[in-house]
């Protein structure tokens, strides 16, 4: 479980920022900070296990059919990668506390970065490789949302488009080797997959699903020839870069190939594609960082560098190669993070990042100066730094490797690499801080509060740490991760001194003393590099890009010109064609099911029915008209309902009909109350065989459907038989809803609450100042207003009716669980009750003796509902179960109990309360446009003494 | 007796969606009623018809109606219901925000979104 927690935990910890953002920022980076130190202090826990050499486990079954389980596991790998994550997570998350201005949303951040941790943490738990491809996705899209977050820089907006793309089409060809993968083993549990190295290596399929996983991770990683979006992203906050692009996201493609290694590596396939496009990647980005003005530009290619490095170690196949890899994961990782947090804190105190600005910054800041060069020093490769150790050793395997029949090239290149790795670093140390101090800053700089610079002082200790005692510090980590990588057994020997003569000291000579000479000569060759054309990635990219988005604006422009009819034809006639073909090539037993007579009631409906639809479409025009067919029909369905055997359904449709009509009529006070001629005789014509269409298919269909009998065995009868034992009810439909299928009743009636929500938040919207509000205020009603608009026969009879129907209401719902009625039927008819007080007295009147807020009605009967559902867990049963008892209390007969009685309340309350919102909603527009507000009950009252004359004296009809 | 209700949902079928096609908010209200109609009572049909028998236990009875469809239709009445309110509010809604009750986009808008 504990594995699962600790994946879970970001995901989890990702709810909490949005909240405690309204307690401050400092309680907000605090609960975030504490989430993943929770995590981290979780993996604390399982690292001694681990360390000893075992693999901690947690299998959790999620769809097994699939062969989808949520399995994870640790080993040294995944404890290093999640150590690293967690890690330099909760420095990261105490440096945007104070990296982020004011006007930043910092629960945003923070919510985004939790989604990124848990993906990350996901990804190197994982022990099904299904699951891995989930989280590798999540992956791309949490860190799309952090690169835009700027949302209202272009920069950012295209640099997450292009990292998106990029990444994106990556994981697809991932998933496509995981796939093949999984295929050749026969499953996909990474452990297993692992132990089958013979079996992968010799399959056919072996080479695409090698290079489709290795463009998964070339794009991640941002290897050659894919390395171009990572710069692009550095248009994200600091923190970001920090966090993404040096320690965890970039380093997930690394991650995977040294998880693969074991079955993937030690053929010539590998090592030539996965050797090659590290060591073109490391040299050619190392150079082109020396000549990025921008200190973030310079410190992303340095990344794509070394991320090179690392992927041409993991190339070379050998155990001593994969062991240095690791390693240098761990050096990159702190040296690298740091070097962006203080580039972040120049650009935050400077408030620029462009080296050409730059300069003399060592006095002014002191402790970022002291942070950053020793950073740099150690990504230079500087003695006793920890990067020099990684380095020197990558030196060492490179000498010792041949490419193809050069034994040569390999070494030399790398010692280039690490040449101008060296110009670069010292370029960024001398251009930012040495030299003279100047006085054009775009912003006074000084040293940072203890909050910033803390992280990357933290992590500038451990690159000395490291660096002076790397057996005591790293060498356990890099034991356990190198073990687990290469399946063997591994104690690493990392000394500072190799002896006069390993060659690997003599390159590194080479490479500082050639790195100092070119930064010497750095203003030369900045021209020349300016002068020399080179192609633009963005440009390329978009080049590429463009026209398929534009082949999808045709397309789309062509399908959706804003024409919602055109819309509406199309797919009406594609699902008829759809539902033709799917007839047609389908098999179908013939209708032998015995018809059902006919009897004189049922034809007269029939008639009704034919007649009000054909009169509606020949009078829509007349909108009043129409709404009073409308009222046939559903009186006409209704009667069906009830002929048919469905006494609920028809109560049900009668009172909604009701209900509906009267929301029209309220609505279509404010609507024209004619339709124009629009459409010509043609467009007619062709709207009508569209609908006669698809009406036609319709009847055939049902037609189809009734004179067949069920194909399999309807599940009817298992209700039938467990409505009254089971549910306690003999009402077989409301057993269903309230107790069979609850779970889905209680998502409706959530459904309809919205619904009521949605429309109220609608009529705020439109009564806000505005151009509808303006309208409202200056509304000229079309049609004459009725003279006595509260008729005191309506409102006495109203009254009267009020507590009848409250008894019929109360009634209905208790007689529900045995007999046609129940919770949604007697809201209805209670809302009914109300709403004729509404219309007899006036809105403001009646409003003024109703007490509860609609909002609180629906959310008591939402809550009334899932505290049924909750209920049943005191009882230890699953949520939702119903429980009934029968009571018998002289001198009245047993009776039963039932929770699912409960349940029906809150349904009831949600449909009441939504019903009634609706209304007032609609009512309100109404009180905008300057309807008059009644004081009394009734306009006329003789007793006293008020006329219809005395209206008209006020002015008010 | 089949005959006769499927005739009478495709021809409400046929109302609904011509209702639809029209350019003007009301009528595509009216007719998405009609259509609400035709699709509940074609759920219920799956149960195929069934006269004279009750949804409601009893020992006694001859045989029943089938209940689950039904409960699946009361529920979708309400929702109907809910859905109507809330698209009669949008057309209300642009209506008063407009002034005019047109469906389609006109080209003047269309520049404005996709561009």
């Amino acid at each position: 479980m504990s594995l699962a927690l600790i994946a879970a935990l970001p995901f989890l910890g990702a709810l909490l920022p949005g909240l405690m953002i309204r307690a401050g920022k400092n309680a907000c980076a605090a609960v975030t900070g504490s989430v993943t130190a929770l995590a981290l202090l979780l993996l604390g826990l399982n690292a001694p296990a681990v360390l000893r050499g075992e693999v901690v486990q947690t299998r959790i079954e999620w769809i097994p059919s699939l062969g989808l389980n949520a399995n994870f596991f640790l080993d040294g790998l995944g404890l290093l990668f999640a150590g690293l994550i967690l890690g330099i997570g909760l420095l990261i998350i105490l440096y945007a506390r104070f990296y982020l201005s004011k006007s930043d949303p910092m629960g945003q951040f923070y919510t985004y970065l939790m989604l990124f941790q848990g993906a990350m943490v996901g990804i190197v738990l994982s022990d099904n490789i299904l699951l891995l491809l989930i989280f590798w996705e999540l992956t791309s899209l949490s860190s799309f949302l952090l690169i835009g977050y700027w949302k209202h820089l272009p920069e950012g907006r295209q640099g997450a488009r292009m990292a998106l793309t990029v990444t994106g089409a990556g994981g697809l060809a991932m998933i496509a080797g995981m796939m093949i993968l999984g295929n050749i083993v026969g499953s996909y549990d990474l452990s297993v997959i692992l132990q089958n190295k013979e079996l992968i290596q010799a399959s056919d399929w072996y080479l695409p699903a090698l290079i489709l996983i290795l463009l998964g991770c070339f794009t991640k990683s941002a290897q050659f020839p894919f390395h171009f979006w990572l710069p692009h992203a550095m248009a994200a906050p600091t923190p970001v870069s920090a966090y993404l692009h040096s320690a965890t996201m970039v380093k997930a493609g690394l991650f995977l190939m040294a998880r693969m290694w074991p079955v993937l590596a030690g053929t010539p396939e590998w090592f030539y594609i996965v050797a090659t496009a590290g060591l073109v990647t490391m040299v050619m980005a190392a150079k082109i960082a020396l000549f990025k003005d921008d200190l973030k530009a310079l410190l992303a290619f340095s990344t794509v560098s070394h991320l090179g490095l690392i992927t041409m170690l993991l190339g070379f196949g050998t155990v001593e190669a994969a062991t240095v890899a690791v390693f240098h994961i761990i050096n990159h990782a702190t040296f690298k993070a740091a070097l962006f947090m203080s580039a972040g804190i120049v650009d935050h105190e400077a408030h620029t990042r462009d080296l050409k600005r730059l300069g003399g910054l060592r006095t002014l800041m002191p402790i970022t100066f002291t942070i950053a060069t020793v950073a740099a020093l150690s990504m230079a490769g500087i003695p006793p730094l920890n990067g020099f150790l990684s380095k020197e050793l990558m030196l060492e395997e490179a000498y010792h490797t041949a490419w193809g029949p050069n034994p040569w090239v390999m070494g030399l290149l790398a010692t280039i690499g690490a040449l101008f790795s060296v110009a670069y670093s010292f370029r960024f140390i001398a251009h930012t801080f040495l030299g003279p101090v100047r006085d054009d800053y775009p912003h006074k700089p000084h040293d940072p509060g203890f909050g910033m610079w803390a992280a990357p002082a933290f992590l500038a200790v451990l690159v000395i740490v490291i660096g002076l005692m790397p057996m005591t510090a790293s060498a356990w980590l890099v034991n356990a991760a190198a073990s687990a990588v290469t399946g063997e057994v591994v104690t690493a020997k990392i000394t500072h001194w190799h002896g006069l003569y390993a060659p690997a000291l003599w390159m590194s000579v080479a490479a500082v003393g050639g790195g100092l000479m070119l930064l010497g000569g750095h203003k030369r060759l900045m021209a020349l590099w300016n002068a020399t054309p080179r192609p633009e990635a963005k440009a390329i990219f978009d080049a590429i890009v463009e026209p398929f988005a534009a082949l999808s604006r045709r397309v789309t422009d062509a399908m959706h010109d804003g024409a919602m009819t055109r819309y509406v034809a199309i797919a009406t006639l594609a699902i008829v064609a759809a539902a033709y073909y799917g007839f047609r090539t389908g098999t179908h037993a013939a209708g032998t099911r015995e018809l059902m007579p006919v009897s004189i009631v049922p034809a007269m409906g029939w008639l009704a029915m034919v007649v009000a639809t054909v009169a509606i479409m020949v009078f829509h025009r007349n909108r009043l008209f129409t709404l009073v067919l409308v009222g046939i029909l559903g009186l006409m369905i209704a009667g069906t309902f009830a002929y048919f055997s469905a006494p609920d359904l028809a109560l049900t449709q009668i009172s909604v009909e009701v209900a509906a009509v009267m929301l029209m009529l309220l609505a279509l006070n404010f609507l024209p109350k004619q339709t124009p001629v629009e459409s010509s005789a043609p467009r007619r014509a062709w709207d009508l065989a569209v609908a006669g269409i698809a009406g036609i298919g319709v009847a055939a269909l049902s037609y189809a459907l009734m004179t067949r009998n069920f194909a399999y065995d309807s599940i009817a009868a298992y209700h039938i038989a467990n409505a009254k034992p089971g549910g306690g009810g003999t009402n077989i439909v409301n057993v269903i809803l309230v107790d069979f299928r609850g779970y889905d009743t209680f998502g409706e009636i959530i459904v309809l609450g919205i619904a009521a929500l949605v429309i109220y938040a609608l009529t705020e919207a439109l009564l806000r100042g505005g151009p509808a509000n303006d309208r409202l205020l200056a509304w000229k009603p079309d049609q004459k207003r009725a003279g006595d608009r509260h008729p005191m026969m309506l409102v006495v009879a109203t009254r009267l009716i009020l507590p009848v129907a409250l008894m019929v209401g109360v009634f209905i719902f208790l007689r529900g669980h045995n007999l046609p009625g129940g919770g949604f039927i007697a809201g209805l008819v209670v809302s009914i009750a109300l709403i004729m007080q509404y219309m007899a007295s006036g809105f403001a009147w009646t409003q003024r003796r109703q007490r509860f807020d609609y909002h609180a009605i629906i959310a008591a009967g939402v809550l009334i509902a899932a505290a049924t559902g909750i209920g049943s867990w005191l009882a230890g049963v699953p949520f939702m179960t119903t429980n009934f008892a029968y009571i018998t209390l002289w001198p009245l007969e047993t009776f039963e109990v039932a929770t699912a009685a409960i349940f029906d309340l809150g349904v009831f309350l949600t449909v009441l309360g939504a019903v009634m919102l609706t209304l007032a909603s609609l009512s309100r527009i109404a009180i905008r446009t300057g309807e008059t507000v009644n004081t009394q009950p009734f306009d006329i009252d003789p007793s006293e003494g008020r006329t219809l004359d005395d209206l008209d004296a006020k002015g008010a009809r | 007796m089949e005959l006769l209700l499927a005739s009478a949902l495709g021809l409400l079928t046929t109302a609904g969606l011509y209702l639809i096609l029209r350019k003007r908010t009301f009528p595509v209200i009216v007719g998405l009623t009609l259509i609400s109609y035709a699709v509940n009572v074609f759920i219920f049909i799956s149960g195929r018809l069934v006269s004279g028998l009750p949804p409601i236990y009893n020992p006694a009875a001859a045989g029943y109606a089938d209940p689950l469809p039904q409960a699946l239709v009361l529920t979708a009445i309400v929702i109907s219901f809910g859905m109507t309110a809330v698209i009669v509010m949008m057309a209300l809604g642009a209506f008063i925000e407009s002034g005019d009750d047109k469906v389609d986009m006109n080209d003047k808008d269309e520049a404005g979104t996709t561009k």
